[in-house]
């Protein structure tokens, strides 16, 4: 445990276990509205704010904070307005935005290709102690919507048509999770890059999603996983000296593969349960639609 | 006669250039249980999307419990049922979690109390799910999520119901499940708007039907049983046996 002696890696472990909380919390909302890619196009959109922040000599971070949330807003908008156009409309706002990051950056006096690569790949041992201040002030925020408001997000990620005649105000809420989504981008931009940012906000979702059946557990494990992987990450990339977004992002991949492995006798094992119940209270037909049962459940 | 629950006047209503709706008249007084009948495309999806606001309308006066539609905020009284063919969304929820949704006109903050939580269980229990509970939604069948759709309706106790096709892709013994929660539901007083594509096992229940042909409406009196649901305006059968559990519509990186 010398690691711990560091302060870099203090601060680096601070902001890898804020990552792992905020990226999996914000993205079940995105995969349950299938827009699990949305994480990837703000991500590109958040360039131009690292740009823009080298080249005003602001902080990088909060620039990035700033774009990026504009970028969500507009790309909210653009769904709500956009009809059929709408995705080539995002499409230039993905390109637009990281081309404008490379630009800034290179006009920018103190920028290099080198600084751009920090903020595109994650770069933990330059996490500096005001990015960590940031880091902490917009992860409370991700977490206070997320959890705060979870009844309704689940409301309106799930039906957003069902959801409008609750009288919950639709537009608000999906403008919040925007920029919420937004806020993420760039609390885990500094510990595993813009590029991979998605990939944290997706994949251990998609890895709770194999053994969990409720929309809770989803959430609970998705969490549990995406803490676990940045702070393995981390660690790991401190020892071996391997770059720590793609670890953190190659252990979430692995963490999807062996629940992927650990699902199917799960299911198994569930039908045979349900089966079996279903049998006790029927005794009348217990072969045929048991075991269509069974059957249909194993897929799942 | 007692105030409408549900009034349309001179209601038009576009979908990219093409009218839909071309001046509807529509009312439903309380109590009544009221059918939205006509072909594909004439219009009677959108006309019960128009009075939850969820499609714009052109011209005309829409009124809920006599209360203007864009002013209407009581939304505690409506229970709606979408036209869907599952419950499920991109990741897991139990059947409590979607039907617990349905409360949250009723809940403030989003905080469910014990009495919300005790309205969930009655609504599972009016549409005979109260033992799939804490299943998943992607473990049910056709009829079964339809179910849990209506009992998501149902959560908020509503005074009126609004059901867009709530008997498409049902198997048969779900539709005299759903048929029997209806009669329940209308005996204790509460007022139904339904879109359907055929009266089915239903149309004992039905007061009065309103048949939609381009738009405009062609009849709106007692259901036409004398001529036959077959002899509909272009009418065209749909088995309620058809393909369950198919996608809803969305497509594109972001839509």
């Amino acid at each position: 445990m010398d690691f711990l002696d560091y302060a870099f890696m203090q601060r680096a472990l601070l902001a890898a276990v804020l990552v792992g909380i905020t990226a999996p919390a914000v993205g079940i909302y995105l995969v349950q509205r299938r827009q699990a890619l949305m994480g990837d196009g703000i991500g590109h959109v958040a360039m131009t704010g690292v740009g823009l922040g080298f080249l005003l000599t602001w902080s990088p971070v909060w620039m990035a904070t700033l774009v990026s949330v504009l970028g969500a807003v507009l790309m909210e908008l653009i769904r709500w307005y956009g009809k059929t156009r709408g995705d080539i409309a995002l499409a230039m706002l993905f390109y637009g935005g990281m081309a404008g990051g490379v630009m800034f950056i290179n006009l920018a006096p103190t920028g290099s290709n080198a600084n751009l690569t920090s903020y595109l790949f994650g770069s933990l041992s330059t996490v500096s102690q005001s990015d960590v201040t940031a880091i902490c002030v917009l992860a409370a925020f991700v977490v206070l919507v997320t959890l705060g408001l979870r009844r309704q997000l689940f409301a309106v990620s799930q039906d957003e048509e069902f959801a409008r005649v609750t009288g919950l105000p639709v537009r608000v809420l999906n403008l919040l999770t925007a920029v919420t989504a937004a806020v993420t981008v760039t609390v885990a931009m500094r510990v595993v890059g813009l590029l991979l940012v998605s990939a944290l906000m997706v994949v251990p979702v998609a890895a709770a999603q194999q053994i969990a059946r409720s929309f809770a557990a989803t959430f609970v494990i998705a969490v549990a996983i995406g803490v676990s992987v940045t702070i393995g990450g981390t660690v790991t990339s401190y020892y071996q000296d391997v770059p720590p977004g793609a670890t953190i992002v190659l252990l979430t991949l692995g963490a999807f593969i062996a629940l992927t492995a650990l699902a199917a006798p799960l299911a198994r094992r569930r039908a045979r349960a349900r089966a079996a119940a279903d049998g006790a209270t029927d005794p009348g037909d217990c072969t045929i639609p048991g075991s269509r049962r069974a059957a249909d459940e194993v897929g799942v | 006669m007692t105030e409408p629950v549900v009034s349309l006047r001179g209601v038009r209503a576009d979908l990219g250039s093409r009218p839909v709706l071309r001046g509807i008249d529509l009312t439903v007084h309380r109590g009544e249980v009221v059918a939205l009948l006509g072909a594909n495309g004439s219009g009677k999806s959108t006309a019960v999307r128009s009075v939850i606001g969820q499609v714009q309308t052109g011209a005309g006066a829409i009124e809920l419990f006599g209360t203007d539609r864009r002013r209407f905020r009581d939304w505690h009284r409506v229970g709606y049922v979408p036209q869907r063919t599952t419950a499920a969304g991109g990741v897991p929820a139990t059947v409590t979690e979607v039907v617990s949704s349905g409360r949250l006109s009723r809940a403030r903050f989003g905080v469910l109390r014990k009495a919300d939580h005790a309205a969930v269980r009655r609504a599972l229990d009016l549409v005979g799910m109260a033992d799939r509970a804490k299943d998943s939604v992607d473990a049910l069948s056709g009829g079964q999520h339809q179910r849990v759709l209506i009992a998501r309706a149902l959560a908020c106790e509503p005074e009126l119901l609004i059901m867009d096709e709530p008997m498409a892709g049902v198997d048969l013994a779900s539709q005299e499940v759903l048929a029997h929660t209806l009669t329940e539901q209308v005996s204790q007083g509460t007022t139904v708007l339904l879109v359907l594509h055929e009266l089915g096992p239903l149309e004992p229940l039905i007061d009065r039907a309103v048949v939609l042909r381009d738009g405009c409406v062609v009849h709106d009196g007692p259901p036409p049983k004398a001529v036959g649901q077959h002899a509909l305006p272009g009418h065209d059968h749909v088995h309620p046996h058809a393909p369950a559990g198919a996608e809803p519509i969305r497509t594109g990186l972001l839509s």
